[in-house]
């Protein structure tokens, strides 16, 4: 892989790519077209302004801020408790990713390690969101694509990961579980055996997606070659996850830099990456991904130690002064805390770097030259929740 | 139908329209937040199948709808948007208030950029409290919502007050 | 005490012997880290007096304070050495906030004639700083997994900075938020208007300046839980954990 450091360069190649796309030739009066804030297609309330030379865009720019609610002028005011509580509400289909890098960044600050039980515990329910997160992805974008019924099916199926979630956390969706030295509660009795139960389900429900939604004609010919993003303007737009490795680069935080406090390292599993970089194989890498945390939940659910799940912390938390960064590989990409801290009971800064925010900030790149049924295309496989992008 | 618009409806004609009108609830999904997933849960999956309650979540355009929901947050950004949907929807319209932060701000009560509560842009006939309300909450507000069409005088149609999921 | 890795090498961490050979990996704790002092000495190379100060913690994170002329000859630099993947630019604003958690209670007790409590003075953090304002960014490097921190001062009286969007197109959007949050700008940037509140918005939110009205209004009921929970007799202190 060869990096783009020269800017001209990578003007030339922007430019480049927007010729190809767009046929100057025929320039006719554009039209403005408006998409959202309420749109089924936006996933949210983004609003998406398109500018229309017939029926191809020349130029896109999404519109955020319909759900920003603050978080990071809010979070000044809240304990490291109370954070916690909050910030599972940032990418809602994966809570239970959302706390587990605040906590890391916290720990980090405070020289605290969590026993390894907990730590196991936190990857398993780590990949059980991302699980949860994925399965909805798969049949959300055949929704968006016309396929109904791949909704239908996603929304059953993630049901048994929730069930799971549930039983162990006491939240469906949002599970607060996660504390700085461990995690609140042990599992409960039977949970392992059943949670096996609930990902050999979803392994189904994964090849039922690869027949009913990737095998399909209709979806290949609507995603293969669409969008297409290299690996060098991804890496320039920041894009993680896999949307990254959709476009070929070998990258996950899991495997590259995974911040102490996770196990990945003690189970056998792959990184899966495309080398197209369209739509196709960004979902591709996605239905891979979803089947991989299942395996990975499976194994490590038969090693998990014994042991406390709680190491010693005071009870009042302090975190000393310091600052710290930590990102996890979370369903949507690279999702990072970075806590100053001056020895309060609250932190003085908190900045969160979300994955949607970076991922959907390629759009008016990547909408260039796209037609307008492709734009769908487009924003449902770069995959965002609104609450990541706008925090 | 100028008698329903006015409000003197033989009772056993009203009896009939309330049928009608509390088995075939359309209902608009207005996702915003969290509350949406738990909303789309509800709505469109097997496991809890709302169209068993005669409601039919799919509808187009906030035009063909009779009650919405809002799921999530509202900020003040979003608050025009919302007014202006609500204002779209023909009459008789009903809203349910799905979450807290839609009731009352929620987790973000102190926060520069959210709206503390949708009542205060539109009227709300239904709470649903939770965060986010399990799919179940979310149906029982819908049977409480269909009771009180059920029993509904159109005169009345303004002066109820809103109901409470417990 | 928790371990760190050592830098430049891919993590493995966390293994089921974690706890019998944790003692051994105290003593084998880097104070220096070789990669990092590697980069840093690279950069400071390269840009020269513009390198103002740095942080290193070893086997972990790197943070270099650069003088805001050099800011984007930093990202040039810094993207020649293989840090190619984008990060985030944001801005950390380091007065101890008048409206802070600490000060909630405060104001009950200026309301009942105390003194106001003196503000505390300004502390920078790692790497050091002269001004309220600093810019922070971060760029990754994923061949060698390791990050930098960049830091620039941004003087109260010009609050500017060249932007990043020629060098890394992702910067964009980041700048746009760092501007409506903290009211920085930057010089060049093709599209800076506000990224998520309404055009007549009034303020910059993320300075710490910025009253939360809400909490004004209505004060918070204290750090700890001072009610009891319903159905406990004694009052037990603190929060349950």
């Amino acid at each position: 892989m060869t990096a783009v450091s020269d800017p001209s360069q990578l003007s030339d190649l922007v430019a480049e790519a927007t010729d190809t796309r767009v046929n100057l030739d025929f320039e006719s009066e554009g039209m403005t077209l408006n998409m959202g804030p309420q749109h089924p297609a936006t996933h949210g309330t983004l609003r998406i302004v398109a500018k229309l030379d017939g029926e191809q865009v020349i130029s896109a720019e999404p519109i955020c801020g319909y759900m920003h609610r603050g978080y990071e002028k809010i979070v000044e005011v809240r304990t490291y408790p109370q954070i916690n509580a909050l910030i599972n509400r940032i990418d809602w289909l994966g809570s239970f990713a959302n706390e587990v890098p605040f906590i890391l960044a916290a720990e980090k600050l405070m020289g605290v390690e969590a026993p390894p039980r907990a730590q196991w515990i936190r990857t398993i329910l780590f990949e059980m969101s991302r699980v949860a997160n994925i399965s909805l992805f798969l049949g959300d974008f055949g929704l968006q694509l016309g396929g109904m019924t791949a909704g239908f099916y996603a929304f059953r199926d993630r049901e048994h990961v929730l069930n799971m979630i549930e039983s162990a956390t006491g939240g469906r969706f949002h599970p607060n579980f996660d504390r700085i030295g461990g995690l609140k509660d042990d599992l409960p009795k039977g949970w392992i055996a059943d949670s096996h139960v609930a990902m050999d389900k979803l392994l189904a429900f994964c090849d039922e997606m690869e027949d009913l939604l990737v095998g399909n004609e209709i979806f290949q010919s609507r995603t293969r070659g669409i969008g297409v993003i290299p690996a060098e303007i991804a890496l320039n737009y920041g894009l993680s996850g896999a949307n990254l490795r959709a476009s070929g680069v070998d990258w996950d935080l899991r495997r590259d830099g995974c911040p102490p406090g996770l196990v990945y390292d003690q189970a056998d599993w792959k990184v899966w990456t495309h080398p197209d970089g369209d739509c196709f194989a960004r979902t591709w890498v996605r239905l891979q991904e979803t089947r991989e945390a299942a395996k990975i939940v499976k194994q490590l659910l038969d090693t998990i130690p014994a042991g406390p799940v709680m190491a010693k912390v005071p009870r009042i938390i302090k975190v000393p002064e310091g600052e710290a960064y930590v990102a996890t590989e979370n369903p949507l990409g690279e999702m990072g805390y970075y806590i100053a801290s001056k020895g309060d009971l609250v932190p003085f800064r908190v900045k969160i770097r979300s994955a949607s925010f970076n991922n959907i900030s390629i759009v008016p790149w990547v909408a260039r030259g796209a037609y307008v049924p492709d734009l769908i295309s487009i924003l449902g496989s770069l995959y965002f929740i609104l609450g990541d992008i706008d925090r | 139908m100028g008698l329903v618009e006015s409000g003197r409806v033989p009772k056993p004609l009203s009896k009939l329209l309330n049928l009608s009108r509390k088995y075939s609830i359309w209902a608009y999904q207005w996702g915003l937040a969290c509350c949406a997933i738990e909303m789309g849960a509800a709505f469109a999956s097997p496991r809890y199948d709302v169209m068993r309650l005669g409601v039919i979540p799919f509808p187009a355009s906030p035009r063909q709808a009779d009650l919405v929901v809002i799921a999530g947050t509202v900020t003040d950004k979003l608050a025009p948007a919302v007014v202006r949907l609500y204002e779209q929807m023909p009459d008789p319209k009903y809203v349910i208030s799905m979450g807290s932060c839609a009731n009352c701000g929620g987790p973000y009560w102190d926060s520069y950029s959210v709206t503390k509560g949708v009542d205060q842009l539109i009227p709300v006939d239904v709470y649903v409290p939770g965060c986010p309300p399990r799919p179940e909450a979310l149906l029982e507000g819908i049977l409480l919502l269909q009771e009180r069409i059920a029993h509904e005088d159109m005169a009345e149609r303004w002066k109820g007050e809103p109901i409470v999921v417990n | 005490m928790r371990t760190w890795p050592s830098a430049g090498r891919v993590s493995q961490l966390s293994s089921t012997d974690t706890t019998t050979d944790s003692a051994a990996e105290n003593e084998a704790v880097v104070e220096t880290d070789v990669a990092r002092e590697a980069v840093l000495a690279e950069l400071t190379e390269r840009l020269g007096a513009a390198v103002l100060g740095s942080h290193i913690r070893p086997g972990d994170d790197l943070w270099v304070r650069v003088d805001r002329s050099a800011w984007r000859d930093a990202a040039e630099a810094a993207k020649s050495m293989g840090f190619t993947f984008f990060d985030y630019v944001s801005a950390i604003d380091w007065l101890p906030s008048p409206f802070g958690r600490d000060m909630d209670a405060q104001e009950d007790l200026v309301v009942s004639g105390a003194e106001p409590k003196a503000p505390a003075p300004i502390v920078q953090g790692y790497a050091g700083g002269d001004t309220r304002f600093q810019v922070i960014a971060r760029l990754y490097n994923i061949a060698t997994a390791t990050g930098i921190h960049f830091k620039a001062d941004v003087p109260d009286d010009d609050l500017s900075l060249p932007t990043w969007t020629s060098v890394f197109a992702g910067a964009n959007w980041h700048e746009r938020e760092t501007r409506e949050m903290f009211g920085i700008t930057f010089d060049g940037h093709p599209n800076l208007i506000n990224m998520y509140l309404p055009t007549d918005f009034q303020g910059f939110p993320l300075r710490k300046d910025f009253p939360l009205l809400a909490r004004r209004v209505r004060p918070w009921p204290g750090i700890v839980d001072v009610e009891p929970m319903p159905g406990v007799a004694d009052s037990e202190e603190g929060e349950a954990e």
